[in-house]
């Protein structure tokens, strides 16, 4: 569950926090795009060192690492199989290029989590729904897309209790070979997606008797208004964007080996 | 025999929800542990089966360290029936519900057969064994969570909030199950809000606050104590708010029982008729 922790929002005040969600969005889909640019280690890592003074300006570093620490396993799964496939496809050989490759492909991954976690730390589901009303997307959506996120802590909360009832009638959800340990966990998933229809039908009485969707065009408490500090992070993200595309073009990106 | 030693207890979030807190609770003997929400009740008692494991100090059920063993050994012994059912309820019959521990425990076929109609006797669900749990109604549910447990006969047994969201009826069953229970030997923990039905049932109470024992003693004295009740946020139950309120017409003010307020008036009003 510690993947969950390092996506949950902090409500910290700090300049990334104050940045529009919108904004905020754009630079993660820089970062992404930039990402999935490049196979090679070196703008892999500078992508990774550039988003550290965001995560230290946020002052999530605390929960940051801990989302980095959960994608771990499969991080080091990634890391393996490339590993792997290169070994067999090389002809049983380790080639440095391989390893290079397959740290870079594990570190893409990372870079990946890396701004999403920074996102999801800094934008309160409030803002993310207004984000999204505000971009013309149908309030049904947007709300039904920030009910949802708003839920992953309650559930996970639930599948520890449920998971604690369940052991204390004597399941050991450890035991067993790989197929029973999938099935030992029929007894969690049923009453958690049981009892999340159950609170998703209450959910929606409750709101029906506060009249939901009683008029078609809703007034915001807040909105969103873009600020000096948004215009910055946006000039940061198309920066990014840009470079990157450019180096990937024009610069011919040398690997590890072909430096040392 | 449950024995409690200056435990702690830190959630990973860093809230210390148990404060050195020591107990102990001989074998048969019917506890109920009262205090606000978030004193740390749960939390206390999800250490008795081993679901938590103290950051400090020790628990020893039987004579076992609850570190020194697993949840599944320990549950044996220790039944937990949990607050809300639907958190437990998973199979399509009430007659698989009630067989799950039983084969997770590993007891033979015809010991299962008789424990689950043993268990669906004991709270009268014998005519539900082939309907779904999730047909039934809150109180009926919550009979089938406690049959589910009840089916291994553990010596221990720990109620979470047993008479939330039942009627009158129901909780009048529920008191004299849980006294026919302790009739028989068993060892029986409850944790609720519920003033009344501790009242009722009159077993030992223990206050918690803030992850400590505020009070601890015989129901009687705890639930007409109104400094010890009113740190911990629970009010008198309504026979005891009256007897204090009597006080000075030479009523004693430790009375929680019907029977025995009765007495009292109809001997008060007696002794005027004179």
């Amino acid at each position: 569950m510690s993947v969950f922790d390092g996506l949950k929002f902090r409500r910290v005040y700090s300049p990334i926090h104050n940045l529009d969600p919108r904004i905020k969005f754009i630079y993660v889909i820089a970062v992404f795009v930039a990402a999935i640019l490049f196979g090679q280690i070196l703008p892999l890592l500078a992508l990774f060192v550039l988003q550290i003074p965001f995560v230290l300006l946020a002052r999530v570093h605390r929960q940051w690492l801990r989302s980095l620490r959960g994608a771990l396993f499969l991080a080091t799964s990634i890391f393996l199989l490339n590993l792997l496939f290169h070994w067999i496809n090389a002809g049983y050989v380790l080639l440095a290029a391989d390893i290079e490759f397959s740290a870079a492909m594990t570190l893409r991954f990372i870079v990946l989590v890396e701004s999403f976690s920074v996102f999801f730390l800094t934008t309160s589901p409030d803002m993310l729904g207004l984000a999204l009303e505000q971009s013309r997307v149908p309030y049904e959506f947007s709300f039904a897309f920030t009910t949802a996120v708003r839920f992953v802590p309650v559930l996970a909360e639930e599948a520890q209790t449920i998971m604690d009832a369940q052991k204390a009638r004597g399941l050991e959800l450890e035991k067993g070979g790989f197929m029973k340990r999938i099935r030992n966990y029929i007894p969690i998933l049923i009453p958690l997606i049981v009892s999340a229809i159950r609170r998703s039908l209450e959910l929606a009485e409750a709101m029906e008797s506060r009249a939901w969707g009683a008029v078609k065009k809703r007034t915001n408490l807040y909105a969103l208004k873009l600020h000096r500090g948004d215009a910055g992070m946006l000039v940061i993200a198309v920066a990014i964007l840009a470079t990157a595309i450019y180096v990937w073009l024009y610069v011919p990106v040398p690997t590890l080996s072909q430096l040392l | 025999m449950i024995v409690v030693r200056d435990v702690r207890f830190k959630y990973p979030s860093g809230v210390e929800a148990i404060k050195g807190l020591s107990l102990t609770v001989k074998d048969g003997e019917f506890i109920a542990i009262m205090g606000q929400n978030g004193a740390g009740k749960t939390t206390l008692v999800k250490h008795i089966n081993g679901l938590l494991k103290p950051t400090s100090g020790t628990i020893a059920v039987n004579g076992v360290e609850t570190t020194k063993t697993t949840i599944a050994t320990l549950s044996k012994s220790v039944g937990f029936v949990f607050q809300n059912p639907d958190h437990q309820l998973f199979s399509e019959t009430v007659e698989e519900e009630i067989a799950f521990a039983l084969k997770n425990f590993g007891f033979d076929k015809a010991t299962i057969e008789k424990q689950v109609t043993w268990a669906l006797n004991l709270l009268s669900l014998e005519q539900y064994r082939k309907t779904s749990p999730f047909m039934l109604s809150g109180g009926e549910r919550k009979r089938v969570a406690l049959a589910s447990v009840l089916a291994w006969d553990p010596e221990i047994l720990i109620l979470d909030e047993p008479t939330i969201g039942q009627d009158h009826e129901q909780k009048e069953k529920l008191r004299q199950f849980i006294l026919q229970l302790q009739s028989q030997g068993k060892t029986i923990v409850i944790v609720t809000h519920d003033v009344e039905f501790v009242a009722e049932c009159n077993p030992r109470v223990i206050l918690m606050k803030e992850g400590k024992i505020v009070a601890d003693g015989e129901g009687k004295e705890i639930l007409t104590n109104t400094g010890a009740l009113e740190e911990s946020s629970i009010v008198l139950p309504q026979i005891a708010q009256i007897f204090t309120q009597l006080e000075h017409l030479g009523f004693p003010k430790d009375v929680i029982d019907i029977y025995e307020a009765k007495a009292l008036l109809l001997k008060a009003w007696e002794d005027r008729q004179t």
